[in-house]
Order: C-alpha cells, then sequence, then structure tokens
C-alpha cells in the first residue's frame, strides 16, 4: 500500500497524457496559433464536447460508482451555464450602452446606466427593472461564486430531503427527472427572471475584448476546458482510488450491509451528489460562453437521459469510459445532426440522418445494454485481459444500482 | 453480573401477526449465547430490532453501562454504538479485494470527510493482516471476495465483524452451508471472539450448539421459552413439545 497514486492508477496518467497531446495538436491546427486546419468553430466544437466529457465523468461517479442513476445532472450544468452567463451580459451590455451614451450632451448617472443595461436585457420579456437574482451580476467574481454555490445548495437541499426519505433506484431518478422538469419549466416563464425563452445569449462576447477574435477566444475556452477535463479527471480518480471509493462501491452493491458497518450511507450519497453536481455545473460554465446561447430547452428532462446514455455507451464505472462515451457520442451527433453524413438513397426512400440520427443513437443504445454492457470502454479489458470475479451471472449486491456481474471490473 | 444489552418487553407486529410478544432478555459483555426456536419464533426479528432495521411497537431496548435506548438511533448509529451483526447469507462486497472489505470494516472515523482523506498507516495494514490470518484468508488478501468459497466468504463476514471491535456481536446462522471442517473453525472463531466480548448466535444445528458449550435461549411464537445450559432445555417439556419433539 505504500505505491504511489499513479502506480496504483496507471489509466490516470495514460488519460493526462492523450488530453495533453491533444490539446497541443489541436493548438497547432487552429487558426489562431497554427495551421487553421481547424475551423475556429469546430475548435468551439471540441471545447464544448470536452466539458461534455467532464460532466459525463460526474455522472460516471453517482451513477457507475455510488449506483445512483440521476436524471437531473444537466440542471446544475445548465444552472452552472446561467450563472456565468448572466455576467457575460450584464458585462457586456453595460460596455455598449456606455459606449453609445457617452456621447450624449448631459453625461448619464450610474442610475441612468443600469436602468439603460435592463431596458436592453430585459426588452424582450416587456421588462426594464431588474430581478433580485441579478443582484451581483456586475461582479464577475461573485457570479463565478454563484456558479459553484446555486446548484451546490440546490444538489444539497434535493438530496438532503431525497436520500434522508431513503428514496433509492427508479423512484430517485423519476424525482431527478421532476425536478430537472420543474427548473426549466419555471425557466422557460418571463417573469423567472432569466428571460424565458429566449434564454441569455451573446455569451461568445468576451466583455472588454472586442479587439480579440473569436479564433483567439476559443482557443482560450479549449484550453480552459482541457484544464478543467484534466482537474477534474484527477480529482474524481483520486476519490474513488481510496477508503471513499471503496464505501461508495459498497453503497452501490449493498447499501444495507454499509449501514451495518456503521457508515451513513445517507450523508455519503448526499456527498457525491453535491460534489457531481458542483463538477457539472463548472463544465456548464465552461460550456455556455463557447455555445454563445443558454435557454431552458438546454436543461430539459431529455438532457439528463442524453448524459445517461453518453456514460452507459462509453462504459460506466470507469472513468475514461465516461469520457471516451461523451466524447464519441456527442461529436457523432454533431456530425450527423450537422447534415455532414451523406444521406443513403434507397430507391424508395432517402435516409436523411438529420432525422434518423436519434433512432441510430437509440438503437445502439438498446445494442450496448443488451450485447456490450460495459461500453466503449470494455474493449480495454481486451487489451489487458482483466477477469471480473466469476458470479455465474448474478448481480454484485442485492439493491437496484449494483453491477451486473458481467460489467464489473477488476 | 452488569448487562451489556437489556432488551424488556418488546412486542412487534407486522399486519396483525405478532412476530415478537414481550420478548425480556439479557446479555452480560463478554458472553456467547445461543438462540434456537423453529422457524418463525422471531430469531431474525429479535436481531432487526437490536440493530434499529425494525422498530418495535412497545418495549425497550437499553445499550451499555449508561442504559442507552438504541430504539432511538439509526442502523449505522447503532453500529458505531458497538453493535455488529453477520447476515444469514454471506454479505461481504464481491467486487473489491479481501484487503477492501477488511480495511472498510476496520474501526475508524465514519465521516464522509474524513474517509475521504483516509490513507491507510503501517498498523492498519498490519492489522488487517493480522485479521485475515485470523480467518484463515491471509493468501487471499488481493482476491476479489467474490471469488471465495462459501465458507471463506462466511468468515471473511466474521472478519469484517472483528474489524469493527463491537462489544456486541449478532450472529445469524453461521454455520449455514459449511463443511464439518469449516464448522468447527467458525466455532473456534466465536468461542475466541466472546472472551472479551459479547457474541449471540442464533442456529438451528443442534450439533452445532452443542458445540459452541453456552447457555441457550430459546424462542418459540416471539417469547423466551426456555433459558439455560444446552441439556437443561432439551430436557424441558415445552421446548420439547414445541421445538424437539417434530
Amino acid at each position: 500500500m505504500t505505491r504511489s497514486f499513479f502506480a496504483r492508477n496507471p489509466s490516470v496518467l495514460i488519460f493526462i497524457a492523450v488530453l495533453a497531446v491533444f490539446t497541443l495538436a489541436v493548438t497547432l491546427a487552429s487558426e489562431a496559433t497554427g495551421t487553421g486546419a481547424l475551423s475556429t468553430s469546430f475548435v468551439k466544437t471540441l471545447g464544448k464536447t470536452l466539458c461534455l466529457c467532464l460532466v459525463a465523468i460526474a455522472m460516471d461517479l453517482i451513477w457507475g460508482y455510488a449506483g445512483i442513476l440521476s436524471l437531473g445532472h444537466m440542471a446544475f450544468f445548465g444552472l452552472g451555464g446561467y450563472m456565468i452567463g448572466m455576467w457575460l451580459m450584464y458585462a457586456r451590455t453595460e460596455a455598449i450602452v456606455a459606449t453609445s451614451m457617452a456621447n450624449a450632451q448631459i453625461p448619464p448617472t450610474d442610475q441612468e446606466i443600469v436602468d439603460a443595461i435592463g431596458t436592453q436585457i430585459f426588452g424582450v420579456v416587456g421588462s426594464s427593472d431588474f430581478p433580485p437574482i441579478w443582484i451581483f451580476a456586475d461582479s464577475l467574481a461573485l457570479q463565478l461564486m454563484l456558479v459553484v454555490l446555486v446548484p451546490g445548495l440546490l444538489a444539497l437541499v434535493f438530496g438532503w430531503l431525497a436520500f434522508r426519505s431513503r428514496v433509492t433506484g427508479v423512484y430517485l431518478s423519476i424525482l431527478t427527472q421532476a425536478m430537472t422538469l420543474a427548473l426549466s419549466l419555471y425557466l422557460f416563464q418571463n417573469d423567472s427572471g432569466l428571460r424565458g425563452n429566449n434564454g441569455l445569449s451573446g455569451l461568445q462576447n468576451l466583455p472588454g475584448a472586442n479587439n480579440i477574435p473569436q479564433a483567439d477566444i476559443s482557443l482560450w475556452f479549449f484550453w480552459a476546458s482541457a484544464f478543467a477535463l484534466g482537474v477534474g479527471y484527477l480529482l474524481a480518480a483520486w476519490i474513488v482510488s481510496g477508503k471513499f471509493g471503496s464505501v461508495i462501491r459498497g453503497i452501490r452493491d449493498d447499501e444495507a450491509r454499509v449501514r451495518f458497518l456503521g457508515y451513513s450511507v445517507e450523508g455519503y450519497k448526499l456527498f457525491v451528489f453535491t460534489i457531481t453536481a458542483i463538477i457539472a455545473a463548472i463544465a456548464g460554465a465552461l460550456y455556455y460562453p463557447q455555445a454563445g446561447i443558454i435557454n431552458p430547452a438546454e436543461i430539459a428532462p431529455i438532457a439528463s437521459i442524453y448524459l445517461a446514455v453518453w456514460v452507459a455507451i462509453g462504459g460506466r464505472g470507469r472513468l475514461y469510459g465516461a469520457v471516451i462515451g461523451a466524447a464519441f457520442v456527442s461529436l457523432l451527433s454533431t456530425m450527423f445532426t450537422g447534415g455532414q453524413v451523406p444521406s443513403v438513397p434507397l430507391g424508395f426512400y432517402t435516409i436523411d440522418w438529420v432525422d434518423w440520427w436519434q433512432v441510430l443513437l437509440g438503437l445502439s443504445f438498446v445494442l450496448v445494454t443488451l450485447f456490450a454492457p460495459k461500453g466503449i470502454g470494455g474493449l480495454v479489458d481486451l487489451v489487458t485481459g482483466r477477469r471480473p470475479p466469476d458470479r455465474h451471472g448474478a448481480d454484485l449486491g442485492p439493491d437496484k444500482g449494483s453491477l451486473q456481474e458481467r460489467e464489473a471490473e477488476q | 453480573m452488569s448487562t451489556l444489552l437489556e432488551v424488556s418487553g418488546v412486542s412487534v407486529s407486522f399486519d396483525g401477526f405478532k412476530a415478537i410478544n414481550n420478548l425480556s432478555f439479557s446479555i452480560g459483555p463478554a458472553e456467547l449465547r445461543a438462540i434456537i426456536g423453529p422457524n418463525g419464533a422471531g430469531k431474525t426479528t429479535f436481531m432487526d430490532i437490536v440493530t434499529g432495521k425494525t422498530r418495535p411497537d412497545e418495549g425497550a431496548v437499553l445499550w451499555g453501562e449508561t442504559s442507552q435506548s438504541l430504539l432511538r438511533m439509526n442502523e449505522s448509529q447503532i453500529a458505531r454504538a458497538g453493535i455488529g451483526r453477520k447476515f444469514q447469507r454471506p454479505t461481504v462486497f464481491e467486487d473489491q479485494t479481501v484487503y477492501d472489505n477488511l480495511a472498510m470494516a476496520l474501526k475508524k472515523d465514519r465521516a464522509p470527510w474524513s474517509v475521504l482523506f483516509f490513507r491507510p498507516a503501517a498498523e492498519d495494514a498490519a492489522r488487517i493482516e493480522e485479521l485475515a490470518e485470523e480467518i484463515g484468508l491471509a493468501d487471499e488478501l488481493h482476491r476479489k471476495s467474490g471469488e471465495l468459497s462459501h465458507g471463506q466468504k462466511q468468515w471473511l463476514e466474521i472478519g469484517m465483524l472483528l474489524a469493527q471491535e463491537p462489544r456486541l456481536l449478532l450472529v445469524d446462522e453461521p454455520a449455514a452451508g459449511m463443511t464439518l471442517a469449516e464448522r468447527e473453525h467458525t466455532t473456534d472463531l466465536l468461542k475466541e471472539a466472546a472472551k472479551t466480548r459479547a457474541v449471540v448466535v442464533v442456529e438451528h444445528d443442534m450439533e452445532f450448539v452443542r458445540r459452541l458449550d453456552c447457555r441457550v435461549t430459546v424462542l418459540h411464537e416471539g417469547s423466551v421459552l426456555a433459558e439455560g445450559s444446552l441439556d437443561h432445555v432439551t430436557k424441558n417439556q415445552d421446548v420439547i413439545d414445541v421445538y424437539l419433539g417434530r
């Protein structure tokens, strides 16, 4: 037990190395600092994909390791995006308003500037007053704190209520779906204070960076996303490698037994739920400035289901599996829905992938679940020749979330 | 003799069926006790009540020198107070190694924050090896517990209980499905454990109980029918009628 963290987890070093090489390659091929082989919009797509990989790691922690199938983690992702979006929109509108009013004969007062920003931002929902939740929007530092605090507190309160009543299994999944649905329905209202279904837009424009081309900004965000993914992976690997990982995998496989060992199962679940919500929020705060727009449809229930599908296809219960799944499926999804895959003419009917992609995704999810429950990450086992325990096909524990023998990793 | 656990006047019913009926029971700090009784006598329900899994309708369960009531505590608090439980079927974490299983059970701070930063010290590793030696799994430390035989899993679970350093050990049918040699090893483990703590064994197998050589409590229809040495209770006419005679 004296071996170092990396010696015990060789996959962490491999992952960090691959991520570093990938980041370098994209940098060298970008328009800003390299050959320009990759367009700015594609660099943004790659940056966004890295953020999705980060939220997939959070999903793998909560589902693959702790056995809690949360179908609401994209709500935390979206909330993180909204929190940073508020500052981006406020600060940029402030700059525009200040410039346009500077030419007025009478210099505007501070209150007049704030009113003008309010009219600009909330005009689309027929209002001009700042709702109370925008009180910190002028401060980047405070809004960055809210990126962590708002989703973190929501997860803490929701998780406390749910886990304290010992809601588990499919009931918990439904509860988390209800949470994300309720949140998105609330945000769709014009008087929610976040511009209703218009959402927040223009987030790709950094305040005070008008002279910096988007090519540069896209690369900065790509680097930041890669860095966050690397740190997130290290943190997750560290959490699951020690005794804490032992306990949460124990909770996944046999919750009652862990309780009789004297561990407060509810406390552990709440801890994992909250920390993964915070990771998801940070991923969201890096994603939406690259996407440029966030609206309540982003936190619709289907988004969180997609997240579970990525992790399942990539292979739950192993961190690199979640990353592979998120990267593979979301990039493929971009290709198929972006019309980059040629249609298949069948004579009597033409398969247009923009329409048929979801069918293909659904089918592959079913096929992976049935025939390759270890997901894409399971291919690694073929190389390393790892053997799971022989339990003749039985589950590894009596609880709903427990891994089936076929999925178990060595 | 002082008592470690005192159960008095406890009743519990499920949908009108009285599983435990005005049961009273007590055990001292270092004592081995066997509980026998026909199916449905309330043996497992009794354990459920003591460990906090089932709440009784009435009665009191008092623990330790301070006579703390266990009825207000949840399962994990009761476990931390010093009551360990072994289930009928072996419940070890099959996806994890024997070492990890024992490390999880080791008596340490159980709060999430301190577990997150916990790294095993040399003495912890030594203690785990010592335990593995005791339960005969020293060579299997880095195997996944799912690969162990049925008997080995039972021992691992007893080892995990010992690692918890409980003051009271509740053991449900430890000998079920074991070979003769495995049973003897199990008897030794339990007798050894009972030198320093209270051990309650629920068992069907009379031969196994005889080998434990301890005081016996006979349960029937949720209350105590007889108590004393095995020879004493087997001569009791009531016991013969409801249990042994059949």
